[in-house]
């Protein structure tokens, strides 16, 4: 185990997509509770570089496994494929018709229940995507189509991001 | 060095000395000390027995000042001279300074850092926040007659670099051993959930005398995991004094100039506040000049004015709801904090949006500090202490500064700490040089609407055509919630470095003049500190080295064991001497020499974490 240990690895856990939220989580409070810097507050400036070093490298492990999309690119830039996002725009056309439909109804909906059914609507979509990348990932371990999801994924996340942003809006 | 402390309380390096360590919480209108003792912590009284220490400092000329209950007792015939809330300036730039028409002092518009011109010359908000801080340091010092191994210092959750740094900066001055800055939610969570051995979701709702927190934190056997904070760091009970004080002023007719008239209305106005927590009918009253401001005020009428006041902090408790993707059924309590959760219409709010009375148990004035205690007294090792761990996020965004005015965020608030994050960036210009880097901190997509933190500039860049170079900038916030920015040019491998000192905060030359200007060091000489310093440094090292060596020296070779030995006896032998500088290397030799050995013993704790197992079971 050291600084350059893959995420998977670093918190003891198989190299996969479909992982348990709750082992990671108490992974992560075991593995602080090790490399914390706090735990080296009485040993002096040197051992908290140390410490410091591996709580980053840690929190940045957990950061990206709890986030399954973070996570599903995680792995396939593991398996070589990147997901370049800024280089890869091509979607297929249905999906693109659907996020202007979606960004048409975003514009309309002007009264909170609106905004809500679109909110739902997108987390439908959303867990659907989710449970097909996963397949994708874990038993067919195509990890260039896999790539190709999570790319197409990242506007759902961006679009989730801007409902939630609007829900707030009329909330307050 | 950089030795895995696995020892539990009792195997710390020398169970029998204990660290003297406290807790502060540095607070607008009041400020506390708290320390364990036989394993309680306590608010440390002074002299006749009072805990609270008001956050007020008189000055007078010729260098004497007063600090506390005897600069408020003259604050209002003396208001130029002695500042109050004096935490509302700190990393602040006079623009921020709303209500500065209200108040009485003379304020002095300086780059970085508003400062305020008194009888004993001009002073900034980090001088005056260290003499209070010094004071606690003296009471504290008394009490325990010994010399403080550290303290923890409190800040609001929602402060943002340039206010921590400030903070930071003063208790140095103050001649203090800043252990950790932890936030004000955090600590109150701390001392209310070891004493109530609660697990689960908590809401802090800490509404102080110029702050306003909440935070939400996940307890789980001795780790507190903040998991999102929100809040307005210039919201607090101050706002409602000069509510009630303009009110008043209208409903009488009045009009005040001067500065004694100003504080005389707000000081009237918040013992009225004060009252109406307990009465239905209160008379706002003072004198002023020759007439008198006489006004009577129901509970209802203060209540209808402070409403607008009360929404404010309903919906940063949304916000954080939603950053946190909670509801708010899913919270089971909500931890009261601040003298401000005494109004009743405080408690009333919170209660009507969770849909469950908050908690109250502990005194709300106190409880900031009490946490702090018992980080403090964690973090000096001492035996005893729980074994706690704090998990804290930042509580906003920071980044930098793209074309056409643009923020790129860096590091996403609620990020827990330590962090560190990386982001590429090239040249727009053939030939281009230099990079010019504005780093700065806040949730809104234009620069204009966060806050600036520092610029610095990338320079011998060797000329390329544009996008050929790779800058990569890093951002690291350490565990005091302080940010580190370094760029480098990956193809060149030019170089450069800052430390966020903010444009709000203080250069370390202005740090070290006042260091040397101020009372917390005049009576010794900084060669002696120095020296002190570095003796405490090297035992610290060699306890924990040996411990270290104790639990873990079957990872070592003879040869590396034997090498360790060596510098131990070089760092022992060096502390015969009477120079620090020599102390310094040897403690920095030891730190080098068992740098392998550090990441050895990281690798067995982490090992022992993941299999589940106890370094005792082994």
């Amino acid at each position: 185990m050291n600084l350059n240990s893959t995420d998977f690895e670093l918190f003891d856990t198989p190299a996969v997509f479909a992982v348990d939220r709750s082992t990671l989580d108490s992974r992560w409070r075991a593995l602080q509770a090790e490399v914390h810097p706090d735990k080296f507050a009485a040993e002096g400036a040197a051992a908290q570089r140390v410490a410091m070093q591996w709580a980053v490298r840690v929190n940045e492990a957990y950061q990206r496994l709890k986030d399954p999309l973070k996570r599903a690119a995680y792995l396939c830039e593991l398996h070589g494929a990147p997901i370049n996002a800024e280089n890869n725009t091509a979607m297929p056309t249905s999906f693109l018709m659907q996020q202007m439909e979606w960004r048409e109804a975003l514009d309309d909906a002007r009264a909170l229940p609106a905004v809500q059914s679109l909110a739902k609507d997108v987390a439908t979509q959303w867990q659907t995507a989710l449970s097909k990348l996963q397949i994708t990932l874990d038993e067919k371990r195509d990890f260039s189509a896999a790539a190709q999801q999570v790319r197409a994924l990242m506007f759902v996340e961006r679009f989730e991001a801007d409902v939630d942003q609007r829900l707030a809006a009329l909330e307050n | 060095m950089a030795l895995l402390q696995i020892s539990e309380p009792g195997g710390t390096p020398d169970p029998h000395q204990r660290r003297i360590a406290v807790g502060i919480d540095l607070g607008t209108t009041h400020s506390l000390v708290a320390a364990v003792r036989n394993g309680v912590a306590e608010c440390l009284p002074d002299v006749v027995g009072r805990a609270i220490l008001p956050s007020a400092v008189r000055y007078l000329t010729g260098g004497r000042r007063q600090i506390g209950h005897d600069a408020l007792s003259e604050a209002a015939a003396d208001p130029r001279n002695t500042i109050t809330s004096v935490k509302r300036f700190m990393g602040r730039g006079l623009s921020d300074v709303k209500d500065r028409a209200k108040l009485p002092f003379d304020f002095i518009d300086t780059p970085g850092m508003v400062q305020i011109q008194t009888a004993d010359g001009i002073k900034s908000p980090v001088q005056v926040s260290a003499e209070i801080l010094a004071t606690l340091r003296f009471r504290a010092e008394d009490s325990f007659d010994g010399e403080l191994f550290g303290a923890v210092v409190t800040v609001p959750a929602y402060f943002d670099d340039a206010q921590r740094q400030a903070t930071k900066d003063a208790a140095q001055l103050a001649g203090l051993n800043v252990l950790r800055l932890i936030n004000e939610p955090t600590a109150a969570a701390i001392a209310y959930g070891l004493e109530n051995g609660s697990e689960g979701l908590y809401a802090i709702y800490d509404l102080g005398g110029g702050t306003f927190d909440i935070s939400l934190l996940r307890l789980t056997a001795g780790v507190f995991e903040v998991i999102a904070t929100g809040g307005d760091s210039a919201l607090g009970g101050d706002d409602f004094d000069h509510l009630l004080a303009d009110w008043a002023l209208a409903e009488a007719g009045m009009k005040v100039e001067s500065a004694q008239d100003k504080r005389a209305v707000l000081v009237a106005a918040r013992a009225a506040k004060e009252k109406l927590s307990n009465t239905d009918h209160v008379t706002l009253a003072c004198p002023l000049g020759t007439t008198e401001l006489s006004v009577r005020v129901s509970r209802e009428q203060f209540e209808s004015l402070a409403c607008e006041l009360l929404t404010r902090t309903i919906s940063a408790m949304r916000k954080v709801l939603r950053d946190a993707k909670v509801d708010k059924a899913d919270v089971q309590g909500v931890v009261m904090v601040g003298g401000s959760t005494r109004m009743p219409m405080a408690q009333a709010a919170v209660a009507g949006f969770f849909g469950k009375a908050p908690l109250t148990n502990l005194n709300p004035d106190e409880v900031v500090a009490l946490g702090a205690a018992i980080q403090a007294n964690a973090l000096a090792g001492n035996a005893g202490a729980n074994d706690l761990l704090l998990l804290d996020v930042i509580p906003l965004s920071l980044g930098l500064e793209t074309m056409g005015g643009l923020v790129e965020r860096i590091i996403p608030r609620n990020s827990t700490i330590p962090t560190a994050r990386g982001q590429d960036f090239t040249t727009f210009k053939d030939g281009q040089t230099a990079l010019a880097l504005h780093v700065v901190q806040g949730e809104r997509e234009l620069v204009s609407d966060c806050r600036s933190l520092a610029r610095f500039e990338l320079r011998g860049i060797p000329p390329m055509v544009a996008g050929a170079a790779r800058i990569r900038v890093s951002f690291q916030v350490d565990a005091d919630g302080l940010l580190a920015v370094s760029a480098r040019e990956e193809v060149s491998g030019v170089q450069a470095a800052i430390t966020v000192k903010p444009s709000y905060g203080l250069s370390d030359v202005e740090v070290a003049r006042m260091l040397t200007e101020s009372f917390s060091t005049a009576e010794g000489d900084m060669r002696l500190r120095s020296l002190r310093e570095a003796d405490v440094e090297a035992e610290r090292m060699l306890l924990a080295t040996r411990s270290a060596l104790a639990a873990d020296g079957d990872l070592l070779s003879a040869e590396e064991g034997a090498e360790i030995e060596r510098l131990l006896t070089a760092l022992q032998a060096s502390r015969e001497g009477e120079d620090h500088h020599v102390i310094d290397a040897a403690v920095e030799a030891l730190a080098k020499g068992t740098e392998a050995f550090a990441a050895e013993r990281m690798n067995r704790g982490i090992r022992l974490a993941l299999s589940g197992r106890r370094v005792e079971d082994v």
